[in-house]
């Protein structure tokens, strides 16, 4: 189990004195954080939005907000949740604006128990890397993640493919932490579920 | 343990969040319910092949132009 680490030992995160440099209106210091996380931002922004314009278009918004902003953030978080939140509150937003008569939120579509109890039981076998060549597993997972409700797919995201903690994601998404874990698990499950279509141990004489 | 209360504890499970105790709870239950040990597997394994899955690639050309448009959006608010 790892260590939960106390404030108090936590070491100073590099992030820090580079945000302090670029407040100071050191543009190269802020270049560097560009550079660090441009990558994951595009990445969360495309997986929330599942269109690859919209997530251009919200990576550059969300790193000019964040220079806008820089005064107002008070080190209270990690720079990095900081601008993971401000990501994912212009991916809703752009999803909002794309399906006018429907609300979107990081609420939707959670209150039901649809898919999170599980029905499959079959073991997979063999495994899916060894079932599929990689392009077809990408297929098949990008297919699979973009069928969870926008607030499933988000905790998701941000949990195991961006592998944020569950009190970095709750803060990157304004939730509590127990609500980014029932979340998290109902993802999970539904995740599981959808994938035992492909993934499930055949039975003998049963068609391929 | 019943097979409901693993479920509630599945994510925990797998986030090494669990004391001892509870652990050796899932372990004695997924001993005696094929159900149960299914569900614990294959959640393992589908967290694991996202994890180890990049799929949306950000090639260098797509990461170059969004860097100089971010820095170019940047740079005309200053």
């Amino acid at each position: 189990m790892p260590a939960i680490q106390s404030p108090a030992t936590e070491e100073i995160h590099p992030d820090v004195a580079l945000v302090a440099r670029a407040k100071s209106g050191d543009t190269a210091a802020f270049e560097q954080l560009v550079r660090q996380y441009e990558r994951q931002i595009f990445r969360v922004a495309q997986h929330i939005t599942q269109n690859r314009e919209d997530a251009e278009d919200i990576t550059q918004d969300a790193f000019l907000k964040a220079y806008e902003k820089l005064d107002q953030f008070q080190g209270n978080s990690k720079f990095s949740t900081w601008l993971v939140r401000i990501a994912v509150n212009e991916s809703l937003m752009r999803l909002r604006k794309r399906k006018t008569s429907k609300t979107v939120s990081i609420d939707q579509d959670v209150e039901t128990d649809e898919g999170s109890i599980p029905r499959d039981f079959a073991e997979w076998r063999p495994n899916p890397e060894q079932l599929y060549n990689q392009s077809e597993l990408g297929d098949i997972l990008r297919k699979t993640i973009q069928g969870l409700p926008p607030g499933f797919r988000t905790v998701f995201t941000l949990r195991d493919i961006e592998n944020l903690s569950t009190e970095e994601t709750a803060e990157a998404l304004g939730l509590s932490v127990p609500a980014v874990k029932s979340r998290l698990l109902r993802a999970r499950l539904q995740l599981r579920e959808r994938l035992s279509r492909y993934f499930r141990q055949k039975q003998e004489g049963q068609p391929a | 343990m019943n097979c409901t209360d693993l479920l509630s504890h599945l994510s925990d499970y797998f986030d090494e969040q669990l004391t001892t105790e509870l652990r050796e709870e899932i372990s004695v239950h997924t001993a005696g319910c094929q159900h149960c040990r299914v569900v614990l597997n294959t959640t393992h394994q589908t967290i694991e092949v996202y994890k180890g899955a990049e799929l949306y690639e950000v090639s260098p050309q797509l990461r170059e132009r969004l860097h100089n448009a971010i820095m170019a959006k940047c740079l005309a608010k200053k």
